[in-house]
């Protein structure tokens, strides 16, 4: 362990303040966020963060290089706008977990509320519980896999992202439709699975949903 | 914003400690709203003795030995009284309802913050921290307390304006978020007798619910009722003396986090309201899904859940 802070003694934005470091590297742990907002955001460094407790909103959000561990739950927009790197919560992740998210892994061990993936860039998710209504919402890149159960509207208004589901989904959100699982979407889930630590899955168990193209123009009479 | 706080104490050694979780847990909230706060505390001895209706009368500009007399004198029954910061709680062997009526006679303008036999409500301006002090919030006692701190949106800073609106007996509800079609649904209670005592968009849903438990609803019937008939956003926390409640709108963007023990069950805008209280390792600690109504009754003391 490189370093290790304490959030009962040591006021966040040092805590912060020493995560953005030049040059950092190594493992830092960081103990008692007793859901504090905005723990370790914003690095940008080849480090491995482990948050010991429940985080609030945008833990590990902006994240850069870094490999963040969360043992425990994140409230709303964990991960938000991720660029590259590994983000993992052990527990329930609260609504809009890796919105905009533009690279990297972002696992969810838990539930993911609503709004997982909202607006994804390029980030890819797997939850390993279930995800609440209008996940991926308008998703533009990137790939969510979803263990469990999607919510209503799963994909609403959604651009190029991939989207894979082992349970049951409530209701598709607007141009969102149901696809072929050819070969490449197999091995591609396969690869996802694995880097998540679900290799266990048969990804044949698994629905792929995605854009039926038709909002990409206006028409008058679009019916959405 | 405005943040809500609620806990619903199961383990009876744990109700001398009601006030100081309960302040923990409104103080953490501050940040969400701080132009004012408010409580509601179920079983405080001193507060609501048992026994006794009580009733909380905020601002109002006479002495608690003055109210006690003219209550006494209206009812032909000793009636206590001690002042609480800016508010007066009086309590006395009566009927609530009776109670009520006695002291809107006397006094037409006063702002009732809440009344029934095990219900005491403080609100007021200011800092969530300033206020909970002046109410000497940490001693209070009881098996359930709620709170919230307010940033204003839809009506004016004033103790009217803030939460918890307590408007019918024993009953508590406060809310994040907003009502956009309250002004309909406040003309067409206005039309069947409801009266209101400010311009804010909770104090319609207060006064929904209220109407429909009057009228023989449960509370799961009148919060479904609820959910059909307001637009807006909202998470609410909805007490009785035996039943603590929450619903979120369809869309859910108002955080809500519910933690629940063998000890008690807690309900806050954000889990860092929750961090403090004893056992919350061992809690289990979730979302609610929007539009589930989350019950529990003191009774029966087990979750009801229902879509």
């Amino acid at each position: 362990m490189t370093a290790a802070f304490d959030l009962a003694l040591t006021p966040l934005r040092e805590v912060n303040a020493a995560l953005h470091a030049d040059g950092l590297e190594g493992e830092i742990l960081v103990q008692n966020p007793r859901g504090a907002h905005n723990v370790a955001v914003g690095l940008n460094a080849p480090v491995k963060v482990t948050i010991q407790g429940h985080c609030g909103y945008y833990a590990a959000a902006m994240s850069q290089q870094a490999e963040v561990t969360i043992e425990g739950n994140a409230g709303q927009g964990v991960a938000e706008n991720m660029m590259s790197g590994v983000v993992h919560v052990t527990g329930n992740a609260s609504q809009s977990a890796g919105a905009t998210g533009r690279g990297g892994l972002l696992v969810i061990d838990g539930d993911a509320a609503a709004r997982c993936g909202i607006s994804l860039k390029g980030l890819d998710i797997v939850v390993g519980g279930s995800v609440g209504h209008m996940s991926a919402f308008m998703a533009q890149r990137g790939r969510l896999v979803v263990r469990g159960d999607a919510g209503d509207a799963l994909g609403d208004s959604i651009y190029e992202a991939r989207l894979y589901v082992r349970g049951s989904v409530s209701s598709l959100g607007a141009d969102c439709v149901e696809k072929e699982m050819g070969p490449e979407h197999l091995e591609e889930l396969t690869g996802l699975l694995k880097a998540a630590g679900y290799e266990d899955d048969d990804p044949a168990s698994y629905k792929r949903y995605g854009s039926a193209r038709t909002l990409y123009h206006f028409h008058a009479d679009n019916t959405y | 914003m405005c943040g809500i706080v609620g806990l619903h104490l199961r383990n009876p050694e744990l109700y001398p400690r009601l006030g100081e979780l309960l302040t923990g847990m409104l103080c953490e909230m501050e940040d969400r709203g701080s132009d004012s706060a408010g409580i509601a505390v179920y079983g405080d001895p001193g507060w609501s003795p048992a026994g006794q209706s009580s009733i909380s009368l905020i601002d109002l500009d006479v002495p608690a030995e003055e109210a006690a007399r003219a209550l006494s004198g209206a009812l032909g029954t000793e009636v206590t009284a001690t002042a609480v910061d800016n508010s007066v709680l009086a309590h006395g062997h009566v009927d609530a309802q009776a109670l009520l009526a006695a002291a809107k006679a006397l006094y037409p303008h006063v702002l009732v913050g809440g009344f029934g036999e095990d219900l005491a409500v403080l609100k007021g301006v200011g800092s969530p921290r300033v206020l909970a002090e002046a109410w000497g919030l940490e001693r209070a006692q009881g098996w359930q307390g709620v709170g919230h701190t307010r940033m204003a949106t839809e009506s004016a800073v004033t103790p009217g304006g803030a939460h918890p609106y307590a408007v019918g007996p024993d009953q508590c509800l406060v809310h994040n978020g907003s009502f956009s079609n309250h002004a309909t649904i406040r003309r067409d209670l206005r039309a069947a007798g409801v009266e209101f005592d400010s311009e804010n968009d909770t104090e319609v849903g207060a006064r929904f619910v209220a109407h429909e438990l009057a009228e023989g609803a449960d509370v799961e019937t009148a919060l479904t009722d609820l959910t059909t008939t307001f637009d807006g956003f909202y998470t609410l926390l909805v007490s009785n003396r035996d039943s603590f409640a929450v619903v979120r709108d369809a869309i859910a963007c108002k955080p809500a986090v519910i933690a629940e023990t063998d000890d008690w069950v807690a309900m806050a805008s954000e889990f860092r309201a929750l961090a403090h209280l004893p056992g919350i390792d061992q809690a289990r600690i979730w979302e609610p899904e929007p539009e589930v109504i989350y019950a529990w009754t003191r009774s029966a003391d087990r979750e009801e859940v229902l879509v």
